[in-house]
């Protein structure tokens, strides 16, 4: 019976081609304004490396200002980085089974010779230790990340985004080449395929919905080679800062840590460790906060750190107040449509359709509409997500309608065809068999 | 095959209660013609309705094919309607944007038949109206008398037990009424039972009995046989 109340549905569809476009054109605007919503909402609060949540956890410390928190509003929590020498001093513990510290900086790209087409610019760079790419699971192109060799001796090796390497190298397997980077070179050992984790989870302080960055280095280079921090800077202590060894031996946080931590007991060890640390540095006169340590997985880390602000929720929740308002102005459509269609429904009563088959015919029918009003939607939700993106460029990646955004959307549709159809179609299934047979 | 006795019903407003029908009892047995008739308002159609359990009743009792039908519920109404009971309406009731074929399959789609029993019992009703040839037209593209042919095929289809119609030839010339009646009679004739509603006293003689209905009762005088009772009919 599918097959023929599908039939009977669209028949219907055409027998009242204006209240039709209507219907799906109300609920092909809620969904479309949902839908953007609930895209960007879903890209925002989506944890981007959620295989790995059991064993990746953020390390914060609490070595502020004693006078006031970090946070005012959630004193319970430590600054989200660390200082240059306590990050160094991390790296020395081989408790984790994988540790990384890092920070970004800028250098200029200087192209291969080959490519004169291309004039020299400015990237963004994470200086980072070796085990990045396997702790956060990067894909490789060509080629892999480096080794801890690499990071004890600063070696200038570098890792190059897809696109960085397109620029340089026209997307060869730069493998073993040379980029000269501020004026020196350096040797590509990999190049990793389009990697854009959102939110960007390992340094949300620096902006969680920024793209990755175009090259990765040693985090050693950056002392080695005095490079200078691109991203933020925050010190609380009235510090004489004459030299780049001053900066990087202050109390100034600006490193991202984070550690792999593969079981509870390594937590516990590691968590331990963290507190014997703050209490030797307390000792000398360090750490002034009361001791909080603390060891955040990427899911919790990414909620402390409130990616998803207020704003993100209240603009979902309006969108779906009018995506309700759509849905009334279906109710009034539909049972428009609907016992403007009572005299055949009131035949087929007589013929022998019972009351659940009228029930179901017309659910079929409620439920054509929002396929259609969904498919509509989506599209409309296409064209928002694309006007976002050219006044947010910067947000790029949280404009994109992907798969599953696609079927929820679909769903939404669909549900909401129902809901709007339910009074309607009880309606309708009331009708008395012989109310209009005199009069059709 | 039908049976009503001492039925009742009232329609009731807010203002008043109107008797249609009053004690109301009347026996059809298989294989009759009957015409009921009556003046505007006797309660014709109301009976005609309840009879084809479109309409509940107050009281008494009705029997349908040797069923006691008066008390079933919404749904089981809607089963014997599908299965025992063929309606022709004065005005054709034929849905306009559904061909002949899809009009006549109506019924037979709720009763869950396959698509090789629907396509076979849909093109011998329409064999028996004379229709075959016009299953794929709209019903606007028909006359009045082949759209009152199609609902007869439509009620042909499912073999019912009993045919229920009420005013067939209203909408008709006399040309046209004069066919359908013919059609009706020859329906009858293969052994059909057929209640017929008129106001129309020369067709209501084509009828082997006539039953005057007035006030919502079984006029004392009405039932009088037609001009040709039921066993020369069959005879």
């Amino acid at each position: 019976m599918f097959a023929y109340y599908l039939r009977l549905g669209l028949a219907s569809l055409r027998r009242t081609p204006m209240i039709t476009v209507l219907t799906i054109a109300a609920i092909a605007l809620g969904i479309g304004v949902c839908t953007t919503t609930l895209t960007v909402y879903h890209l925002m609060s989506s944890n981007p490396i959620e295989h790995r949540n059991e064993v990746l956890y953020a390390v914060t410390m609490d070595g502020w200002d004693p006078d006031q928190p970090w946070h005012s509003d959630r004193p319970h929590l430590p600054p989200p980085e660390l200082t240059y020498r306590d990050a160094q001093a991390l790296l020395e513990s081989d408790i984790s089974d994988r540790r990384v510290a890092m920070r970004k900086t800028t250098v200029a790209v200087e192209p291969a010779e080959a490519r004169t087409d291309v004039a020299p610019f400015l990237i963004e760079v994470r200086l980072t230790t070796g085990d990045f790419f396997a702790m956060f699971d990067t894909p490789f192109e060509y080629g892999s990340g480096w080794d801890a060799a690499a990071d004890a001796e600063a070696n200038r090796v570098v890792v190059l985004s897809e696109e960085t390497n397109e620029k340089a190298f026209g997307g060869i397997d730069s493998v073993g080449r040379t980029i000269r980077l501020d004026g020196r070179d350096y040797e590509v050992v990999g190049v990793l395929k389009d990697w854009n984790p959102t939110p960007k989870f390992y340094d949300l302080n620096n902006g969680p919905f920024d793209e990755s960055e175009e090259i990765y280095m040693p985090f050693a280079l950056g002392e080695t080679q005095e490079m200078q921090p691109a991203g933020n800077v925050n010190c609380w202590k009235n510090e004489q800062i004459d030299s780049f060894r001053q900066f990087l031996d202050s109390e100034c946080i600006w490193i991202q840590f984070w550690v792999e931590l593969g079981s509870p007991a390594k937590v516990e060890r590691f968590q331990a460790f963290l507190d014997a640390y703050v209490g030797e540095q307390k000792k000398l006169g360090r750490f002034p906060r009361p001791l909080n340590n603390r060891l955040d997985r990427v899911s919790d880390w990414l909620d402390i750190n409130e990616v998803v602000q207020d704003d993100n929720r209240v603009l979902v929740g309006l969108s779906f107040m009018f995506l309700a308002v759509c849905l009334l102005n279906m109710i009034g459509l539909l049972l428009a449509k609907f016992l403007g269609a009572a005299p055949i429904v009131s035949l087929r009563r007589a013929l022998g359709a019972s009351r659940s088959a009228i029930v179901k015919q017309h659910l079929v029918e409620v439920g054509l509409i929002g396929v259609a009003g969904g498919i509509a939607g989506l599209v409309i939700a296409g064209f928002g997500l694309a006007a976002l993106e050219r006044l947010y460029s910067q947000y790029e990646h949280l404009t994109r309608l992907d798969v599953a955004m696609l079927g929820v959307g679909l769903v939404i549709a669909v549900a909401t065809g129902m809901l709007a159809g339910l009074y309607p179609i009880w309606r309708v299934s009331r009708v008395q068999p012989a109310v209009y047979l005199k009069t059709q | 095959m039908l049976k009503m006795q001492h039925v009742g019903k009232i329609y009731r407003t807010q203002l008043v209660e109107t008797h249609a029908l009053r004690d109301f009892s009347l026996e059809v047995a298989e294989g009759e013609f009957v015409a009921v008739t009556g003046p505007s308002g006797s309660g014709k159609t109301t009976f005609l309705n309840i009879a084809g359990l479109l309409e509940s009743f107050d009281s008494g009792s009705y029997w349908l094919d040797g069923e006691d039908v008066s008390r079933l519920n919404d749904d089981a109404r809607s089963r014997v309607r599908n299965r025992k009971i063929g309606f022709i309406f004065q005005s054709f009731n034929l849905i306009p944007d559904l061909d002949v074929f899809d009009n006549v399959d109506v019924p037979l789609r709720y009763r869950g038949f396959g698509a090789a029993e629907r396509r076979g019992r849909i093109e011998r009703a329409l064999e028996v109206v004379g229709l075959a040839s016009r299953m794929k037209h709209l019903p606007a593209q028909l006359s009045g008398g082949q759209q009152q042919r199609v609902a007869i095929a439509r009620a042909l289809a499912g073999d019912p037990r009993i045919l229920l119609a009420d005013e067939p030839t209203g909408n008709l010339d006399s040309l046209m009424a004069r066919q359908v009646l013919d059609l009706l009679e020859e329906i009858n004739d293969r052994g059909a039972t057929i209640v017929m509603v008129t106001h129309d006293a020369e067709l209501a003689r084509r009828a082997h009995r006539n039953v005057h209905v007035l006030d919502g009762r079984v006029s004392d005088l009405a039932e009088v046989p037609a001009v040709q009772s039921v066993e020369r009919v069959r005879a």
